[in-house]
């Protein structure tokens, strides 16, 4: 039987609870919740008067009510060291989600630690410490010190290359603007530490450099724009599942048709009709099926294009709009270069020349007729893709195209080139900057990045799990990423790592744990003979975690207050509603506290130059790493403040600030509204990018040699890694193992049945999953959930690349062979088809 | 989709139906004077207690066609159905009759059957839950499955659901 939790009643909020900002600490779409929070002796009533809705609870309440919760909406948790009762509920005041909840932020408050209720008791609680053979619970101070001697003596002893650093660079949980402030300020400040990862990548780079270096930030419009738009194009994204709210709040209400009357409000003078869609993936994925449903397959074109063949079909497109006269030459002329690109691209910091639109038309020219023979795509879809895009409207008016991309296009073949290839037709269209427009990236995390200058890092970046393997580096810090489960070539990863942790642990077994001098000595004379000395910083234990030396527990978002940005650059802050578990501090702390310590330690070693780097660490709260680094730092924000967000609620502003007026912080709706672009003089460039197959090195002859493509991604009751969903019951329910999609043909070549557990495999390695059949799968195509726990899809990504060392997982091919029949976990599940189908 | 909104709406006129009954249920509580409920009311129980309500008769059932029932009153409404193979969790004499909730636990929309897979679909943000597997939430917004009836069935074939194993969307108390 399916998961039930046997709950029949909850307790009610009264009308004087607490009542908190939340923004959802999960995807980057950021919807607003609410925090309430009660003493637990008390309760609220059914009568109006006694409940926070003021309404009668003795109803049953319709459908939309904002005077429901849910069970995994409810926990009890600890404020100051009390019990209390705590809902968490969507804001139906928020814009951005309209009281929607999902199935990831629907479940914060049950994703909470509560030792009530047993919920997360994972969470990290101590500073835990290799100790007699195992982990340990430790002070700060202890831990701190083994920490500070450890990663002081190798720096002074070979330089700060020698620290290797691996962190998130985000918002929501565990990542913040105070967080990756206090990171930042630690290794870009105090230090300049080059040997930088970000957590879902191998170096310290952008997933974006190329709309970047076109003078376009990837984050330009806003989330009513896909409202606005005559046609949204997306690309390798499946919003329905990962940003689940922005696409049934702003898309849907367009693909229906029922934000006719805000086009007819907001854009007068031109004829307006219900959204279109193109959608670009090898995949049926549910936002196919859903945008069918809506928008009536006529307004849908799904272009099912060959896996890593994006750049081919951009360009095809680009040369049918210019041969069709369908480019906006106002915008091309006011706001992009007009002199010609420098260089051959060959240069691996800069993969392709920037350059005017003449030069890019000319040099990305591609007919609809090869890209169809490239794409797998016929040549009447492009040309109708390109109609749908920029054929001016009845009477004249342009096209409002928005563009929307994610980890189909980030981590597939190419990225910087097929990046600045969909930007080419957002720019060649004028659609930035413009209602119904913007070229954007949709986002994993929340955004939170305000950091010293790192330009020190260097471009390319270094590979850092490459260097890893190859025996560089002697102490690694760690923070909130989990390499096992998420990096590429992650079976070679795993070994070594594991290989050159070992070693620093059988040399911190043979010395007594109290003399810190013994054991400093130790794990030094471990790391000169190729260990590594690991420290590990996660609000839980992590896969990674396991090999490490140091665990140091984090709070996470509403155990601390908390600020981030969503996709359309809205910031909110997040009031703490609890307290953080055990002894765990806000990650920003925990930083400045690593940073007292090595400055200590470097006085004591009569390092006092270096010591006094690491001044200005003094924070004792959250806010005061806020008020250091984002207030005093980001643009605009000297406008911002922890009191004005909280008066800002859960729909903040959108970055950057600009004043402050009347008691308001004031925003920017959209980028580029002013037709000036982020480069030195203004003018958004061109990208000449031409074609040049699968990029990345072994992607051409994987697919040569194993018969299916092993595409991977995200499914919609997953949270990232699954890092606290392992301890959810829905969720493991449902997921015991990660699902691989495959066409029932494959099924039977392979001979599997729904619910078998089947091996992947390729030269880079194996892993495992869970078959699920799916007939709208194409044969030979599958589909694996990405960075599950009890099957690691990374283990089969190679190590291959593009110059700037963004990872290339999509294109992945494998073979697959049977393990076993379907477990007793596997028994009870559900193998029907994901896709809601209207009528 | 005005098909859509016309479903929203046929479920706000079904709760509406019903909200005269829950009222007067509450409006002859609201007449004891409080310390008296105190003192003569039965201690309050850990659960709800669920009325035993006769839903149907087996043979009122064809195998895959839903019947429209409600339980644990008539403000909640619900299906059975008889699937005709037996199931985890399935009543009757041949185990394969089951009764869910048809209120979507995300947002309250009212849930379509599709006869094809066997399967209750949400026309609101797309939710589907399996019939056959206990009402597993397939795909979806709801951080629940679908409640699901406790059914009996008596010698007679009348079936009677005696309770519902988790929360029903637009209640904070499965009985009102």
């Amino acid at each position: 039987m399916a998961y039930k939790r046997q709950i029949d009643r909850l307790p009610i909020i009264p009308a004087d609870a607490t009542r908190q900002n939340v923004t959802c600490h999960y995807c980057i779409v950021g919807c607003g919740y609410n925090a309430y929070s009660w003493p637990i002796n008390k309760q609220g009533g059914t009568a109006a008067a006694d409940n926070v809705f003021g309404v009668d609870l003795a109803e049953q309440q319709y459908a939309d009510s904002d005077a429901w919760y849910s069970p995994s909406m409810y926990n009890i948790v600890k404020q100051n060291g009390r019990d209390v009762h705590l809902v968490i509920k969507p804001d139906q005041e928020c814009v951005v989600n309209s009281g929607l909840g999902s199935v990831r932020g629907a479940r914060m408050a049950e994703m909470s630690y509560s030792r009530a209720r047993s919920t997360q008791q994972q969470r990290l609680t101590d500073p835990l410490v290799w100790r007699y053979g195992q982990m340990q619970p430790t002070s700060w101070d202890d831990a701190l010190d083994l920490v500070a001697r450890v990663t002081a003596r190798v720096v002074a002893d070979k330089g700060e290359d020698a620290l290797f650093v691996s962190a998130f660079d985000h918002g929501g949980a565990g990542g913040g603007y105070e967080n990756t402030w206090g990171t930042g300020k630690l290794y870009f400040g105090a230090m300049k530490v080059k040997n930088i990862r970000i957590h879902n990548r191998p170096a310290y780079n952008s997933e974006v450099h190329g709309t970047r270096d076109m003078g376009v930030g990837e984050l330009n419009n806003c989330y009513e724009d896909a409202e606005l738009a005559d046609t949204i194009m997306v690309v390798g994204a499946n919003p329905l599942e990962t940003q689940t709210n922005y696409f049934l709040n702003h898309w849907v209400p367009n693909l229906r048709g029922t934000s006719l009357d805000k086009k007819d409000e907001q854009l007068g003078g031109e004829p307006h009709d219900r959204g279109r869609i193109i959608i670009v993936d090898p995949r049926r994925t549910v936002t196919v099926a859903a945008c069918e449903a809506e928008a009536g397959a006529e307004n849908v074109l799904h272009l099912q294009i060959n896996s890593g063949t994006d750049l081919a079909l951009f360009n095809a497109i680009f040369t049918e709009i210019a041969e069709r006269g369908w480019v906006d030459h106002e915008f091309i002329d006011a706001s992009t270069a007009t002199e010609l690109g420098t260089g051959d691209g060959t240069d691996p910091a800069r993969p392709a020349v920037l350059t005017n639109f003449a030069s890019a038309r000319d040099g990305n020219r591609m007919t609809v007729e090869e890209a169809a023979e490239i794409t797998g795509i016929s040549a009447d879809e492009i040309r109708k893709a390109a109609s749908w895009i920029a054929e001016p409207k009845e009477g004249g008016a342009r096209r409002r195209t928005m563009f929307a991309y994610e980890k189909g296009l980030i981590w597939g073949n190419d990225n910087y080139r097929t990046n600045g290839a969909l930007v080419n037709i957002a720019l060649a269209t004028g659609n930035v900057g413009r209602p119904g427009g913007g070229v954007v990236r949709l986002g994993g995390h929340q955004e939170g990045y305000v950091r010293p200058a790192d330009g020190h890092v260097g471009r390319p970046a270094a590979y850092v799990d490459r260097l890893l393997i190859e025996g560089q580096g002697g102490v690694h810090h760690i923070w909130g990423c989990d390499h096992y489960k998420t990096t590429l070539n992650a079976a070679e990863f795993k070994r070594v790592y594991k290989q050159r942790t070992d070693k620093v642990k059988d040399a911190m077994n043979a010395v007594p744990y109290g003399d810190r001098e013994a054991m400093v000595d130790a794990i030094v004379t471990a790391i000169d003979d190729g260990g590594l000395f690991a420290v590990d910083v996660d609000i839980v234990p992590t896969k990674i975690g396991e090999a490490c030396h140091v665990v140091l527990p984090a709070a996470t978002s509403g155990e601390m207050n908390l600020t981030s940005m969503n996709g359309e650059r809205r910031m909110r802050l997040t009031e703490r509603y609890m307290d953080p578990p055990g002894q765990a501090m806000p990650d920003c702390l925990i930083a400045a506290r690593i940073a007292n310590n090595m400055q200590r330690v470097f006085g004591e070693i009569g390092k006092s130059e270096i010591a006094g780097n690491f001044n200005g660490f003094d924070w004792r709260t959250e806010e005061d790493a806020f008020m250091d680094g984002y207030n005093a730092n980001a643009n605009g924000g000297e406008f911002v403040t922890y009191e004005r967000l909280r008066e800002m609620g859960n729909n903040g502003f959108q970055e950057p600030a600009t004043a402050y007026e009347n008691g308001r912080i004031v925003g920017t709706q959209r980028l580029y509204a002013d037709g000036k672009f982020g480069t030195e003089d203004g003018k958004a460039r061109f990208m000449l990018a031409e074609w040049r197959g699968l990029q990345a090195p072994g992607k051409q002859e994987q697919k040569d040699r194993f018969p299916f493509l092993i595409n991977n991604g995200r499914a919609n009751l997953v949270w990232q890694s699954a890092y606290l969903d392992v301890e959810n019951d829905l969720v493991m329910d449902r997921w015991p193992f990660p699902f691989i999609e495959m066409h029932p043909d494959d099924m039977s070549k392979v001979g599997v049945k729904e619910g078998d557990l089947v091996e992947v495999f390729n030269e880079a390695g194996s892993t495992q999953a869970m078959v699920y059949p799916t007939p709208s799968a194409r044969p030979g195509e599958t589909f694996m959930l990405f960075g599950y726990p009890t099957g690691v899809q990374g283990n089969v990504v190679n190590a291959g690349t593009n110059e700037l060392h963004i990872p290339n997982y999509k294109q992945t091919w494998g073979d697959i062979r049977k393990i076993s029949d379907a477990p007793a976990s596997v028994a009870h599940l559900s193998f029907k088809s994901k896709e809601y189908r209207a009528g | 989709m005005s098909g859509c909104e016309r479903l929203i709406d046929a479920g706000r006129r079904q709760f509406l139906r019903g909200s005269a009954f829950a009222a007067a249920g509450a409006a002859a509580s609201a007449t004891l004077p409080g310390n008296a409920v105190a003192q003569t009311a039965s201690p309050a129980m850990a659960r709800v207690v669920y009325p035993s309500n006769r839903l149907a008769n087996v043979a009122d059932l064809t195998v895959n066609e839903p019947l429209d029932v409600a339980y644990p009153d008539d403000t909640a409404t619900g299906v059975l159905l008889k699937l005709g193979t037996k199931v985890e969790g399935g009543a009757g004499p041949d185990e394969d009759i089951v009764g869910f909730s048809t209120v979507c636990p995300h947002k309250g929309y009212p849930l379509v059957y599709s006869a094809d897979d066997r399967t209750l679909n949400c026309p609101g943000h797309y939710s589907r839950f399996d019939c056959e597997a206990g009402g597993q939430q397939i795909w979806g917004q709801a951080t629940q499955n679908l409640p699901q009836y406790a059914l009996r069935v008596d010698e007679k074939g009348d079936i009677y659901a005696e309770g519902v194993d988790e929360l029903i969307y637009g209640r904070l108390s499965n009985v009102l």
